[in-house]
């Protein structure tokens, strides 16, 4: 509870911070003067019009994408390291992420944006499904995953596909494709309400969908095979949380592009908090990475205006040296890879 | 009243028999030890009872259904395996992870919220863990872990009991509550079987003993009829005696 009252107050912070600060200062009363406004209140002293513009057309926008964004990145990520019994496994590392920029990549560049602005996630959440998958299958061994090959099957993928992004991108640059630093590195500049509902759309349903297998990710902690011996099909299990992993992951990297080490950095944090229970984990964690994201654009907007710096550059610059602490945790706790 | 049968069991991996040829039964209401030297195929054949390997030939039935045709949820209703090596390395605490043995029956409708609390007090109780119900798991002695797997097995509530290796980092006080554990759910009806090293454990509370070699049932029987000095000293290469209990009704055995 009080881990839970913890990360809303972070998450409350984050929020005020990013609505307020900027090119355009606007104090949390003005903010709550707009919000009032709204709502059809009377608010006393009125915001100046350029606020009420900039917080309505591009702050509020930006820092909903960023939450949604933060949220199902997190959640993904506690997934993942649930069905892959490692605590290594997160959207970037297992191959999602890129898969998922290669899937929106090619859905873009066939015109799919144009059909609908659902496909290029829809396309991502496929490439991100098939890399996860190519990466689980080459790790697999027995009833189990090895940490080792699950990284390094990571890394052969995440190449080819950041290669095949990149190919598409130089190729296609006419169609409307957006450039290789905002797939490898991410922005949230330029979210729109309506790239923000499309966005809502994937994460809500999964993150709820997610939060219902909690208790199945609670036994597959036993053992693939004792989880088999509980009563849990175990293949189904990783199809399905894989699954709404990729949709998670592909409604964030369509938007986004690449937020690296978000599902490490969140889940983690959280699970040293609270212990390993998926029911309260998922949602510690999905409150904890959108804590994060907002906090990590908060600063990539503001610490060198009027330059910005990709969310994704923030977020790995604590994520890799995080996933280094990690790799040598693990493997201390598995008794080394020799 | 729930029996499981090996019925010509074979299993072979790369070019290898594991096992061959096994016909056994586990009966409602008896307890089946296992015993047999390294390599003799008992893991195997549990292994393959509870329907975690698939026989390369033969069949593996619960009252006369292939194993192969359940649903995994409804064999978890049917049938709880203790594995030899279990993972417990994650912070749970004892009376979670013990409870995670009820999902599959919550799952189906099969018990309430009160009922599965029940379940899981009467079972910390009798593995004597009441008083650790509170401690983190990886907190725990290897003896005491032990312990807490074996809780989330008995709280399945199955007919059938398939435990591999239950008494293994037991000091002799618990090694002799857990066999009078598997003694009385036999006792209530259940099939028990069970791989054991330990043949004074085996001779004192089976009701069958099967002797496991090169991957065959080599015996099969009461422990009076099985444990004899001749074929226990050719099947563990050892010389070994067999003595009557000074203080039980049972045998002892020596090597």
């Amino acid at each position: 509870m009080v881990v839970l009252a913890g990360l809303g107050a972070a998450l409350l912070t984050a929020v005020v911070l990013n609505l307020g600060m900027g090119a355009v200062e606007i104090s949390p009363g003005a903010v709550l003067v707009l919000l009032a406004e709204r709502m059809g209140l009377e608010a006393g002293a009125g915001a100046e019009p350029v606020q009420a513009s900039v917080f309505w057309s591009i702050r509020l926008p930006r820092l909903v994408m960023a939450l949604a964004v933060g949220a199902g990145l997190a959640a993904a990520g506690v997934g993942l390291q649930g069905v892959f019994r490692n605590p290594l496994a997160e959207s970037q590392v297992t191959g999602v992420s890129w898969g998922a920029a290669a899937g929106a990549v090619t859905a873009i560049a066939a015109g799919g944006a144009g059909a609908s602005p659902l496909v290029p996630p829809a396309a991502a959440a496929l490439g991100g499904f098939a890399a996860a998958m190519a990466v689980y299958r080459t790790a697999r061994r027995g009833r189990g995953v090895e940490a080792v090959t699950l990284i390094l099957a990571g890394v052969a993928v995440n190449a080819a596909l950041a290669a095949f992004t990149g190919l598409l991108v130089n190729l296609a640059a006419a169609q409307g494709v957006r450039s290789l630093a905002f797939w490898s590195l991410g922005t949230l500049g330029g979210a729109t309400w309506e790239s923000v509902a499309v966005t809502l759309l994937f994460t809500v349903p999964c993150l709820v969908l997610l939060a219902r297998r909690a208790g199945d990710l609670n036994v597959m902690l036993l053992g693939e095979e004792e989880a088999g011996h509980i009563g849990l099909d175990p293949r189904r299990l990783r199809v399905e949380v894989a699954a709404l992993a990729a949709l998670l992951t592909g409604a964030a990297v369509s938007a986004a592009g690449i937020v690296g080490f978000v599902g490490l950095l969140a889940p983690h944090t959280v699970r040293l908090l609270i212990g390993p229970d998926n029911r309260f984990l998922l949602w510690g964690a999905a409150l904890a990475g959108a804590a994060l994201t907002a906090g990590a654009d908060l600063a990539a907007r503001t610490a060198a205006a009027p330059v910005e710096i990709p969310i994704g550059v923030l977020t790995s610059l604590a994520g890799g040296p995080f996933f280094l602490w990690l790799l040598r945790s693990t493997r201390r706790a598995q008794g080394g890879w020799g | 009243m729930t029996a499981v049968a090996a019925e010509g069991v074979g299993y072979t991996v790369g070019g290898k028999a594991i096992l061959a040829g096994v016909d056994l039964r586990a009966e409602a209401g008896s307890l089946l030890a296992l015993v047999g030297p390294n390599g003799a195929g008992k893991s195997t054949l549990i292994r393959a009872l509870a329907g975690d390997v698939r026989p390369s030939s033969g069949v593996v039935q619960y009252d006369g259904r292939p194993v192969g045709g359940f649903k995994p949820r409804e064999l978890a209703l049917v049938r709880a395996v203790l594995p030899q090596h279990s993972n417990l390395e994650f912070g749970f605490t004892v009376r979670e992870a013990a409870a995670l043995g009820r999902r599959a029956r919550s799952r189906m409708g099969a018990s309430s919220p009160e009922e599965d609390r029940a379940a899981v007090d009467r079972v910390l109780s009798d593995t004597e863990l009441s008083g650790l119900a509170d401690r983190l798991v990886p907190t725990l002695s290897a003896g005491e872990r032990a312990r807490v797997m074996l809780a989330r097995v008995l709280v399945q509530q199955t007919p059938v009991l398939l435990l591999d290796e239950p008494t293994a980092s037991l000091d002799i006080r618990y090694q002799h509550l857990v066999m009078r554990l598997a003694r009385a759910r036999a006792g209530r009806g259940g099939a028990v079987a069970a791989v054991l090293h330990d043949l004074n454990l085996a001779a004192r509370y089976a009701d069958r003993l099967g002797v496991m070699s090169g991957g065959r049932l080599a015996a099969f029987g009461p422990p009076r009829r099985v444990l004899r000095p001749d074929l226990l000293s050719e099947v563990y290469r050892h010389p070994i005696r067999v003595i009557e209990h000074p203080g039980e009704a049972g045998l002892l055995v020596v090597s």
